[in-house]
């Protein structure tokens, strides 16, 4: 009998952690106590039913790691957030000018931000992501160089902009002028690069919640970015992880910065439209 | 000395290993099977299984299960291969190693002895493009041992 209950009790144990390991949680982001973030919500329709359900990759991790991300004291990106908030203030360049000067309080002027970029910039003609915003004030109004894209400062500044968007629906433009870079993106999301032949939907659209050895597949959504990683302990920036991803697949990576990546971080965005901004977040 | 010893096998291994190796450019297919072995050495299940569970050889781990095999964490990708060995023969086994889309149309299963039709092939894991060292994802006679491991699967 007593054998019988232990088996019972060994066969469910071992049983419970391969289900939960196998699909998102159920659990609630509010940050802070205060910050409620969309963490599942229904696709939009550009998506053609590729996803039945839009998740936040905070589902797919363990409960320590979520709650990580619950509370700025226990979130490590609030660190590089902090510091991007000094160089905020810190005049430089020629001008002597600091962002802060133009722009005041981020937490008024860089509102939303991060849940509307990339965007089709009019004056510049082209699609720019918050760093390329960045760089054009370093170089055109404060007269210093352009930071290296996805560099220590540039990724600690994107982090303190994300954080004044948290809680706010991801909500990019990909129509009119965003549209070609929208499809461009798109094609190479579907493309399957490398001597594995694997694109971002081998293993995020077809695969999301399955187990890579013990890594837990998510549907690769950027809304958290930048990301602090517990891999790598620092703050990561959303074209460094796709260049980390296309490398996986023992592909020719494209570099942070390149017009691929930019178009495929529409694209991305744009799969997690109406899920909460979460960067800094906190990820394996 | 050792230097020598070590160029002389070496060199014996190299000559071994492309004497009646097929290269992967000229497997034949027969629909998806291949029936002739690619070194015409048979396989060892034991090394197959390493090739298997081992990270820097075939890593099927990653994507499969096998119960009898016993390291933690296999990944739940790909089907488990408990009793593949009753589902496929040799040649079939064969064919879905060397290229597994001969046998699964769109599958994200590698193929693991094939060197073209890449888009951006890579330097391994470097992030660098390819270069003149580029070969397929296995030897001949790692295939050639998975075979011979996988058919031993039975239910």
């Amino acid at each position: 009998m007593k054998f019988k209950t232990m088996s019972v009790i060994a066969a469910v144990a071992m049983a419970l952690p391969t289900f939960s390991m196998a699909d998102p949680d159920d659990d609630k982001l509010v940050i802070n106590g205060e910050i409620e973030v969309a963490t599942k919500v229904a696709p939009a329709a550009h998506l053609d039913g590729a996803l039945s359900e839009v998740m936040s990759g905070w589902h797919f991790r363990n409960d320590d790691t979520q709650a990580m991300e619950m509370d700025d004291f226990d979130n490590p990106g609030m660190l590089g957030a902090e510091n991007g908030m000094a160089i905020w203030e810190a005049a430089e360049g020629s001008e002597g000018k600091s962002c802060a000067d133009c722009h005041g309080d981020p937490a008024e002027s860089m509102k939303g931000v991060r849940a509307s970029y990339p965007k089709f910039d009019e004056k510049a003609g082209t699609l720019m992501t918050v760093q390329m915003k960045m760089n054009e004030c370093r170089t055109e109004r404060m007269g210093a160089e352009a930071w290296k894209y996805d560099a220590g400062k540039a990724i600690d500044v994107e982090a303190m902009i994300a954080s004044h968007s948290r809680g706010m629906p991801v909500n990019v433009a990909i129509d009119g002028p965003a549209a070609p870079f929208w499809e461009k993106g798109k094609e190479i999301y579907y493309t399957r690069y490398g001597q594995l032949e694997l694109s971002c939907a081998s293993c995020h659209e077809e695969n999301y919640g399955n187990m890579i050895r013990a890594d837990h597949l998510s549907q690769g959504q950027i809304n958290g970015f930048p990301t602090y990683r517990l891999k790598n302990a620092k703050l990561n920036g959303v074209h460094s992880r796709f260049k980390g991803c296309i490398r996986d697949t023992r592909a020719h990576t494209f570099s942070p910065g390149s017009d691929e990546f930019i178009a495929l971080e529409l694209y991305v965005a744009s799969r997690g439209m109406g899920l909460g901004i979460e960067g800094p977040s906190v990820r394996n | 000395m050792r230097f020598t010893t070590l160029t002389l096998a070496a060199a014996l291994c190299a000559g071994a290993a492309t004497a009646s190796e097929v290269a992967p450019g000229d497997v034949v297919f027969n629909g998806s099977a291949v029936e002739a072995s690619l070194t015409g050495v048979a396989g060892n299940a034991d090394e197959g299984m390493k090739v298997y569970s081992s990270k820097k050889m075939g890593n099927c781990i990653a994507c499969h299960q096998i119960s009898s095999v016993d390291a933690p964490f296999p990944g739940n990708v790909g089907p488990s291969l408990d009793g593949v060995g009753d589902r496929w023969n040799v040649a079939e086994l064969r064919g879905i190693l060397v290229n597994s889309k001969m046998t699964f149309e769109g599958t994200v299963m590698p193929a693991y002895y094939r060197v073209d039709g890449f888009i951006r092939p890579g330097n391994r894991y470097t992030g660098k493009a390819a270069d003149d060292t580029f070969g397929p994802l296995l030897e001949a006679q790692q295939i050639e041992d998975l075979v011979a491991f996988l058919s031993t699967l039975k239910e």
